[in-house]
């Protein structure tokens, strides 16, 4: 390393973690904001998707990669944000930040409810009940009017400010308010898995009687973990019904919880960074596998399907040859490269 | 030692970043492909016109629904092989929504923002097209000719880029309505209504025309609880002591309707909306939820009304075209009524885009609508005018009978409120060299 280099890594060095972390998230979403500005509108509202998805998915991946709890009803999760968000924003005149608090707060209500039934529960039968309510919750929307039913709600979508010009496109905004959602959550959750509850979490998830033996309170640690991936759901709900801008139950089906649950499967239990992978993929394979479908010359009908049969192919495949996820692979690749830092070589001599 | 290392590490790390910003690179070039159009006639070159649309091809409305845009396209594929539109060729993208509003939300916007298409033709659903209704008209993308008989299409001061094709259910319900009155005075009547925009607007239309002391009971159902059947609806019926039951049911509500009744006992005069009027899709649903046990012989006697000619009618001219263009463009689908839909919204489109000009616009597209007088398939002719963005305002009556839909009676004419006149005019042949 040259001098400049060496003073450059002692200062970033001697920076907390927590600092450190910040000026990451600060850096990130500028970056993130130059890419959201550099795309057309529907790509902008694309990012907006996978923004979305990446916030219920970093939740996920803590929840099930770090605590050990499958939950195949994070859709419904979703869904319960959304549906507060849209509620809120039809019928109440608060501020956007209060809305998007509104969601988190509902998921994690919802979660601590159902974390407190789950707590009990485990493997095959935890990811039973949260398939109850993968398939339970979307139904309560269709029998209410204020609900609305099948139709399901549309909010306007928010407008932004004057100051960025009267040409600037709504699905721009919308990226930078979900950038900004994606970017605060994955800064939230790094600094909780580096913390006492991410230890936490990991040791109930490794041996639950060696953490209780340790003073590790089981079952309200589970709760707490279902709580936080919750409060993400809900985020991540409310951020979709930014954008979309309408949501129904047809949007949150049992097979958004299962791509969730394959998305971070895919790019790696546990790993944030592999979760919002994930969440790309979610977002991008049904249009690639139509664009392969169409190329290939399929019906119409195998080509709808086909998104659906790659996701599983996928799945499958990583799953046999790199279980780890996207993000072991990467660290893999990493591995062949290994850059020696001074130390290495002065031991070498 | 640690000096000769330096640079392969430093290079390492150079080349690392060089590759990690190029990847970044690269993907932001991919994704930001196709910027937004400023022009007034995007999707419109020399040579070609790009249209789209959303369509449930799978899911609960694909049976007998998906064949309607493979249908369409066969006309557009027709057209073109004879020269297009004013020397351009229409090149149709239809997308899948699986009758999922959020899905049609994120094609649409797709089609317009990415794929830049001129317009948008023959968007299937009601809760589907609500979605997207808005977002059209806020882009000033044309929106024609919307698969459904929602009245909600008729906005023209808030809406304007959006105009419908089919009968809505209010004019229908006031059409079926009338009949009833006519023919059946006197005798008990029964609604069977889905709970939203189709039961809702046809039984506006039907209590305009059917005096309320005559009507001894209305049902309703979910379609989310289709499954659970429609028994307790058709003992209700029966009990009233309804001897005419008016159903605006979507295909497969009607069809379970049917065999719930045969299973008590209650035979009805049947009445469904136009929506239901295509035979192979009854027969099949009857014969499937029956398993076998019934076929179309409890379709005999159902009437129902239509706006276009019926497929089983070989001797109209119009039938007897689009049978050719089946079989040349579309031979992998059923020739039925969905046929006849496709075909017939896709002529009418193509004399639409002919009006338009060979200076073509999203503006002089819309002029042409607003303007428009076709004659063409229609039972009568389809117009529209700047403050009339209704689709067909009338219809006639029609029967099952042997295996068949047949037309019968004259041609009604009606809009939501006013008087209800008999045409008098016999829709046109197909241009001679088309």
């Amino acid at each position: 390393m040259t001098g400049m280099e060496q003073r450059l890594r002692a200062a970033w060095d001697r920076v907390p973690p927590l600092g450190r972390r910040v000026a990451t998230a600060v850096i990130a979403y500028l970056v993130l904001i130059l890419v959201a500005n550099g795309l057309n509108r529907y790509r902008d509202f694309q990012i907006s998707e996978i923004a979305s998805f990446a916030v219920v998915a970093v939740g996920l991946t803590v929840l099930t990669g770090l605590n050990g709890q499958i939950s195949l009803g994070h859709g419904a999760l979703m869904a319960v944000g959304a549906y507060t968000a849209a509620v809120l924003l039809i019928h109440a005149h608060i501020p956007l930040v209060l809305v998007l608090a509104a969601c988190v707060v509902s998921g994690a209500v919802v979660g601590a409810a159902v974390g407190a039934v789950a707590a009990r529960l485990r493997g095959p039968y935890l990811a039973g009940a949260t398939l109850a309510l993968a398939v339970g919750l979307p139904q309560i929307p269709k029998s209410y009017k204020y609900f609305g039913r099948d139709q399901g709600l549309t909010i306007n979508p928010p407008l932004p400010p004057k100051w960025l010009g009267d040409t600037f496109p709504l699905e721009r905004w919308g990226a930078y308010i979900c950038l900004l959602g994606a970017v605060v959550a994955v800064f939230l959750l790094t600094n909780l898995v580096h913390s006492r509850f991410g230890r936490e979490f990991a040791a109930v998830r490794d041996d639950e009687v060696a953490a209780s033996l340790a003073g590790i309170p089981v079952a309200r640690t589970q709760v707490v973990a279902f709580m936080v991936s919750a409060a993400c759901a809900g985020l991540g709900g409310g951020l979709l019904a930014l954008v979309l801008p309408t949501i129904g139950p047809g949007g949150f089906t049992l097979t958004l919880s299962i791509q969730l649950l394959v998305a971070i499967v895919i790019g790696g239990m546990g790993s944030l960074p592999g979760a919002v992978v994930g969440a790309g993929l979610i977002v991008f394979l049904p249009g690639w596998s139509d664009s392969l479908a169409r190329g290939l010359g399929f019906s119409d009908q195998i080509g709808a399907n086909l998104s659906l049969a790659i996701f599983g192919g996928v799945l499958i495949v990583v799953i046999l040859a790199l279980p780890g996820g996207i993000a072991d692979g990467l660290r893999r690749i990493r591995r062949l490269f290994p850059v020696r830092t001074r130390r290495d070589t002065a031991t070498a001599e | 030692m640690g000096q000769a290392n330096q640079p392969n590490r430093r290079l390492q790390r150079a080349m690392r970043g060089a590759a990690v910003l190029s990847i970044v690179a690269v993907l932001a070039a991919a994704c930001s492909s196709g910027s937004s159009s400023s022009s007034s006639a995007p999707g419109v070159t020399s040579n070609s016109i790009a249209v789209g649309s959303h369509q449930p091809l799978t899911g609960p409305a694909a049976p007998g629904y998906s064949e309607i845009a493979p249908a369409a396209k066969a006309m557009f594929q027709y057209v073109n092989a004879k020269g297009g539109v004013n020397g351009r060729s229409i090149n149709y993208t239809y997308e899948d929504d699986a009758y999922n509003p959020s899905q049609t939300a994120t094609v649409v916007r797709k089609l317009v923002l990415q794929d830049n298409v001129f317009a948008i033709v023959n968007g299937l659903g009601t809760p589907t097209h609500q979605q997207v209704q808005p977002f059209l008209n806020t882009e000033k993308v044309p929106d024609l000719f919307v698969a459904s008989g929602c009245v909600c299409w008729n906005q023209a001061s808030k809406y304007p880029q959006t105009y419908g094709y089919q009968t809505n259910y209010q004019i229908e319900g006031r059409i079926l309505g009338k009949y009833v009155h006519d023919n059946f005075a006197g005798q008990k009547v029964g609604f069977l209504l889905q709970n939203d925009d189709l039961g809702q607007g046809g039984s506006n239309g039907l209590s305009a025309e059917i005096p309320p002391a005559d009507v001894a009971s209305k049902q309703n159902y979910d379609v989310s609880a289709l499954s659970s059947g429609l028994g307790n609806q058709m003992a209700a019926l029966q009990a009233a002591g309804v001897k005419v039951v008016v159903g605006f049911s979507i295909p497969a509500a009607s069809a379970l309707a049917l065999l719930a009744a045969a299973q008590i006992g209650y035979h009805p005069q049947w009445v469904f909306s136009s929506i239901d009027a295509d035979i192979t899709t009854m027969s099949g649903l009857v014969s499937s939820f029956s398993k076998g046990k019934a076929g179309a012989s409890l379709l005999e006697g159902v009437l129902t009304a239509g706006y276009l000619p019926s497929a089983s009618d070989t001797s109209n001219p119009w039938v007897a075209l689009y049978k050719k263009i089946h079989d040349q463009y579309d031979s992998s689908n059923p020739f039925d009524a969905n046929t006849v839909y496709g075909m017939s919204w896709a002529y009418n489109f193509i004399q639409v885009v002919q009006k338009a000009g060979k200076n073509l616009s999203r503006k002089s597209l819309t002029d042409a609508m607003n303007s428009a007088d076709l004659s063409g398939p229609g039972l009568l002719p389809l117009t529209y005018s700047s403050t009339d963005h209704r689709g067909y305002e009338g219809e006639q009556m029609a029967k099952f009978e042997s295996g068949a839909v047949k037309l019968f009676g004259p041609v009604y004419k009606a809009i939501e409120t006013g008087s209800i006149t008999s045409l008098t005019t016999t829709p046109p042949a197909p241009p001679a060299n088309f």
